[in-house]
């Protein structure tokens, strides 16, 4: 599913967003976002997700405007992964992700046979059954993180928004989650990644997308997105870019 | 899965433990009625509401039956139906609030029932009235609570417990007031008592008046058991599941308070339960709405008809069953609390 931003923006109180923001992400391609914070990113996402209403410009879901739908027909096309966050309840693994079948259901039905074969196909897409009957406030961050992604696939939704999925977990649990979104991304899945880190988005990416001041200041193949003046320009710091054999990597220039 | 066998498992034991107390009850007393006595009476007059009057030859004293079907059969329906109403409001209350310290009288329904009912005393109206003015401003203290909460910026939940909590000192403010200006002599003490919460003097003409209301609150706190799992996640993460949060939280909210407006205006202010038993039920079925929800029913009916089993018998006085729950319920739930916390997904 194409999913496109169009003249999108966002004013929160007096404050411009987003201003007038328009880029496309294709049907199988890993999108990552980068900006400093504060930048739009998250709004950008609750803005698709129906949960910030945008002041001009429209998103599109292979055509039908998204503004339009309701939370049931929206949760259809597009699924949100969140961050990791503490729950008030306690609930099991296999509950969490089986809740992301919900909008298939009348609010008064009860999950039946066929969702629940829709959260075990998930569990088990992401290695991850063995966790099912695990409380999920007792797992890793990392483990929580491909719940969320688990749940997002047993929503069956062709479109996934990750917000910062990376941000607090470890740096074995953010290869893994970001290896969890690259491989969704070539089965066909439209992934929209958020990230601190550029490093992330030349690993994975198959395209980088600058947010600064509201403005998209630089949207197109990593390589070409994810330059020494470009990291000037978002976060102020001087870094600068080696290339090697891997792709090129990230590297911080000190005495600034 | 594993914790959905058990927590069904927990839900028949608990269904099991209600039918039996519910049995006993009927013995429990200054007039020892024994229990097959009990149950052929039970039989017996469920029998006739099909078959017509004296088709079956009664082996009991009819002051055993008086006992039974007059005296002790409202009341102990009507101690399962307000602990029913209230441990299910306080239940659906801590999953819309996704907060588990949440309990009935949060949006201030116990408040401006108390305050009606108190009106209602002042005036000198009828025990009828008294429980219809109950029930009337408990909705409206309710109704305030959500139009303030609509109408103020920012954040819809915090907004809500913001606007309870002011509504409710107000109209205790009201309550204090109108005890001030009572006749000392009998108002004053009929309000006291009134707000203590009892049970004694149910009458089986009084069970309808509950039984509506209550019913007309449960059946959606039930049929939206599954929803209430998603809304306890928080409001951005339901409604990214497709929850419609607005419509579904404001049905949810509506049924509790009419439950909780319905069983205080009945019962008096009756604390505690609304918030111990939805803790008690999620140590023994998880948090799972889809059992926790009718396993609270099960459970308050269960509490609430145990307490005022042990309010009717344990002195020569009755003690009003408002101060055995907070007798009960606070120590216990500083255990429940407390506890050490096993490693299994309950």
């Amino acid at each position: 599913m194409r999913l496109t931003i169009e003249n999108l923006s966002f004013r929160y109180g007096g404050r411009e967003v987003l201003h007038e923001i328009s880029f496309t992400a294709e049907e199988g391609e890993l999108l990552a976002i980068l900006g400093p914070n504060g930048v739009g990113k998250t709004t950008l996402f609750k803005c698709v997700m129906g949960l910030e209403r945008p002041c001009g410009g429209r998103i599109l879901a292979d055509g039908t405007d998204l503004s339009a739908l309701s939370p049931r027909a929206r949760a259809h096309r597009v699924a949100l992964i969140p961050q990791v966050h503490p729950l008030s309840f306690r609930y099991s693994v296999f509950d969490m992700v089986l809740m992301g079948t919900s909008h298939s259901l009348s609010p008064l039905a009860l999950p039946g046979e066929r969702e629940r074969a829709a959260a075990r196909n998930a569990l088990e897409r992401l290695g991850i059954s063995s966790l099912a009957d695990r409380p999920f406030d007792r797992l890793s961050g990392g483990e929580q993180q491909l719940v969320f992604v688990a749940r997002a696939l047993a929503q069956q939704a062709k479109v996934l928004l990750m917000d910062e999925p990376t941000a607090s977990l470890d740096y074995g649990n953010r290869l893994q989650v970001l290896g969890a979104a690259r491989d969704l991304a070539r089965d066909g899945y439209t992934v929209l990644l958020s990230t601190h880190d550029p490093q992330h988005a030349l690993w994975f990416a198959d395209r980088a997308l600058a947010l600064h001041q509201g403005r998209i200041l630089a949207y197109g193949a990593p390589r070409e997105v994810v330059t020494a003046d470009l990291l000037q320009q978002l976060y102020g710091r001087r870094i600068a870019l080696i290339d090697t054999e891997q792709g090129p990597v990230v590297v911080p220039q000190e005495g600034d | 899965m594993a914790n959905e066998r058990r927590a069904r498992r927990a839900l028949l034991w608990l269904g099991l433990a209600l039918v039996v107390l519910f049995l006993l009850s009927f013995s429990l007393g200054r007039y020892g009625v024994p229990p097959r006595q009990v149950v052929k009476i039970l039989c017996a007059r469920f029998w006739e509401l099909f078959a017509g009057k004296g088709t079956l030859e009664r082996t009991w004293a009819p002051e055993m039956e008086t006992v039974v079907i007059n005296i002790r059969l409202p009341r102990i329906v009507m101690a399962c139906l307000v602990g029913c109403a209230l441990s299910g409001a306080g239940t659906a209350f801590q999953g819309v609030f996704h907060n588990p310290m949440a309990s009935p009288d949060i949006l201030g329904a116990s408040s401006g029932a108390a305050f009606g009912a108190a009106l209602a005393i002042l005036l000198g109206a009828s025990t009828r009235m008294i429980t219809l003015s109950a029930f009337g401003f408990g909705l409206l203290t309710v109704g305030l609570v959500m139009l303030v909460a609509h109408r103020a910026p920012g954040a819809r939940l915090i907004n809500l417990i913001l606007a309870g909590i002011m509504l409710s000192s107000l109209f205790n403010a009201g309550t204090s007031y109108i005890k001030l200006v009572a006749d000392p002599s009998n108002q004053l003490p009929q309000i006291t008592y009134w707000l203590m919460g009892s049970l004694s003097g149910t009458r089986l003409a009084d069970v309808p008046l509950a039984f509506f209301p209550m019913v007309l609150g449960l059946v959606p706190l039930f049929l939206l058991r599954w929803q209430l799992n998603l809304l306890s996640l928080g409001e951005q993460e339901a409604r990214a599941l497709g929850v419609d949060t607005h419509l579904v939280r404001l049905v949810l909210l509506l049924s509790a308070t009419l439950v909780t407006a319905a069983s205080v205006s009945v019962s008096g202010m009756i604390g505690w339960v609304g918030l111990v038993v939805p803790h008690l039920c999620r140590k023994l079925l998880g948090s799972d709405h889809r059992y926790l929800m009718p396993g609270s029913f099960l459970c308050g009916a269960a509490f609430l008809l145990l307490v005022d089993n042990v309010s009717r018998n344990l002195l020569a006085v009755e003690i009003p069953i408002g101060i055995l729950t907070a007798l009960v319920g606070a120590p216990f739930f500083l255990y429940l609390i407390t506890r050490k916390e096993e490693k299994s997904c309950v």
